[in-house]
């Protein structure tokens, strides 16, 4: 408050007295601040509700009055779901994870080494690759659910975590982002590094990848969730259960326990919690990326 | 953003000490994406020409025939099934774009707006509005279709609480529409947000205090201002907006069911991405789910095409 008097405001006119001031601009911003809660609340609550029902006692799950903090805390749900052999969710928690982080690794391997090469050297087809790459970004992907899958039957690769992970590795989105990242890295020091006598690769991987750690970062955590989140992909391609990911699993949950919410709410937040805690601690470079692509398009 | 894609064009120039010499290096850097995007973005494609040319059923692959462009005559001969399926899936996609397009932007542009102020707790709600995007639509879907179901669901009862009788909204129209509309709504405005809160804070200070100055109030301000400079951006998002509300699929797949059903015979809430779906992977028919596929995608690159024209026209005015 005290910085609000010291410094002339130049949006309020002069003749105003201070505190007449201070009073308007808190009178101003109310009603902003009444409709941003109201529709923070409305984002919020469904999530609340949902992980209260799923600590609740199935004798809780619907009462006369909507009660927000479980009367009684109990973890009943989440143990049924993980004793249930029918509904795996330990099994589908380890293969998400184990997908997730198999293919951000590949991902970030792949399109590094490609993206440096569109970005630092010139070379014959460069650019009629690259003007394919791009032209395929406005092709809707339901067009290679039937080819791709065919594609995977004949490679036998159905049920299997290749079969997940390898048509992900193909997308240009990646090749795109470290590129423009790649361009905007002083050449000098790659020049220095070469004048030491180091070759392409060594460059790329001592000198760039090291430079390049915010947009690899970015592109990491992106196809991560992309991976974690992935619904029908992994829904066509694993059929056994035991092999399921969580997303699809969820849905599995959803016809074995046709009105006990509380399992399947318990499913959920198993699978929404591991986003949502990347969420807040990354959410400032989650934000920024997510920005930064929209400017770009 | 002119600038910056002026300083990319510069520096996108390539740099090679060795420019006369024909060097595999590159090639090598590039191997490894490039055999992925051949098998599984341009093989796909050119299969699905093939595929799209035959009746196609992948587990009895004996029976297999190639029968022309019959798969795509049905597409467009009225009376057929397959027709009435189809046209009646895109359908149900327009009414979807149409209907959700409108609050995808607006409501996004609103609470860009309210967060550019310079307002204390900004960076918590701008955390708050965004968090659903990071959701996966199977989440999405299981939470939404547990909060409208008729019995149990938090929406109702509160309904009832008022005294109002609670609509089947799952299962009758429109409110099947509706739910669908509110569970994207609240999963995907972030994303939008984000974009015109980006560019919002790209909009120089100097010309708001021009207008400041001249003793516009706020209104006036965001309709003469505002608006027109974030012109170009919002073309971007509502193009962006009309391919993403294209491809529904996750939500009424798992809220809905593509239902309810119709008098005549189709199912209301069933967009052409599912009806691609159940073609290929609920009935045996591939060949004719690819030939879906390409007409739908031509669909979109024309919509597409369309959006950035205008795009483009109103960005040389």
């Amino acid at each position: 408050m005290a910085v609000t008097t010291a410094t002339p405001n130049t949006e309020v006119r002069k003749d105003d007295p201070n505190q007449g001031r201070l009073l308007r601009k808190i009178l101003g911003l109310l009603p902003a601040y009444i409709l941003m809660v109201f529709i923070a609340a409305l984002i919020i609550l469904p999530l609340l509700w949902m992980l209260s029902t799923s600590l609740k006692p199935k004798s809780q799950w619907f009462t006369q009055s909507i009660e927000w903090i479980p009367r009684t805390f109990t973890l009943e749900n989440y143990q049924k779901l993980f004793d249930n052999p029918a509904t795996p969710i330990g099994n589908w928690f380890f293969n998400s994870v184990s997908i997730a982080l198999i293919t951000t690794f590949l991902v970030l391997a792949i399109d590094s080494l490609a993206a440096y090469a569109y970005a630092r050297m010139d070379f014959p087809g460069r650019k009629a690759l690259f003007a394919l790459m791009l032209l395929t970004l406005f092709l809707p992907g339901m067009m290679f659910l039937v080819p791709n899958f065919l594609t995977i039957a004949n490679l036998h690769l159905l049920n299997s975590w290749g079969g997940v992970i390898l048509p992900g590795l193909a997308g240009v989105f990646g090749v795109f982002f470290l590129r423009q990242f790649f361009e905007g890295i002083p050449k000098e020091l790659e020049e220095a590094a070469s004048i030491d006598g180091a070759n392409r690769f060594q460059v790329f991987y001592m000198v760039v990848l090291p430079l390049a750690k915010p947009a690899l970062a970015t592109l990491g955590i992106l196809t991560f969730l992309g991976s974690w989140n992935d619904f029908l992909w992994p829904l066509l391609v694993l059929r056994d259960p035991k092999l399921q990911t969580l997303p699809p699993g969820l849905r599995t949950l959803q016809g074995a326990y046709s009105s006990e919410y509380g399992l399947m709410l318990a499913g959920a937040v198993i699978v929404a919690v591991p986003v949502l805690l990347i969420y807040i601690v990354l959410q400032r470079y989650i934000v920024q990326s997510v920005a930064a692509t929209g400017l770009k398009g | 953003m002119a600038t910056r894609t002026v300083e990319t064009t510069i520096a996108a120039a390539p740099t090679t000490t060795a420019k006369s010499k024909f060097s595999w290096t590159p090639y090598l850097f590039i191997l490894p994406h490039l055999i992925f995007f051949g098998a599984f973005v341009c093989w796909p494609f050119i299969n699905g020409i093939f595929i799209s040319l035959q009746r196609y059923d992948y587990l009895r692959p004996q029976q297999n025939e190639f029968i022309g462009l019959s798969n795509y005559v049905d597409l467009f001969a009225p009376g057929t099934l397959t027709f009435n399926e189809f046209w009646d899936s895109l359908k149900n996609t327009a009414i979807f774009v149409i209907i959700s397009v409108p609050p995808l932007v607006v409501i996004p542009l609103l609470l860009a707006v309210l967060l550019n102020g310079k307002i204390p707790g900004r960076n918590l709600f701008r955390g708050i509005y965004f968090a659903p995007w990071v959701l996966s639509v199977s989440v999405v879907g299981l939470l939404w279709w547990w909060i409208f179901q008729s019995s149990g669901g938090l929406l109702n009862y509160y309904i009832k609480d008022f005294g109002f009788d609670p609509p089947r909204w799952l299962s009758s129209l429109p409110w099947a529409w509706i739910s669908i509309l509110i569970a994207t709504v609240w999963w995907t405005i972030g994303f939008n947000m984000i974009i015109l809160l980006a560019a919002l804070q790209d909009i120089p200070e100097q010309i708001y205090e021009a207008t400041s100055i001249d003793g516009a109030n706020k209104l006036q301000t965001f309709f003469q201002i505002t608006l027109p400079m974030l012109r170009p951006v919002l073309l971007f998002v509502v193009t962006i907006t009309i391919i993403a509300s294209f491809n529904l699929f996750g939500q009424p797949f798992l809220m809905t069911g593509g239902g309810p059903p119709q008098a005549n015979g189709t199912l209301a809430t069933t967009p052409v991405m599912y009806r691609i779906y159940i073609q290929g992977f609920v009935r045996p028919l591939q060949g004719s789910a690819a030939a879906m596929s390409f007409v739908v995608a031509a669909i979109m690159v024309l919509v597409s095409y369309f959006n950035f024209k205008i795009f483009r026209q109103r960005e040389d005015q």
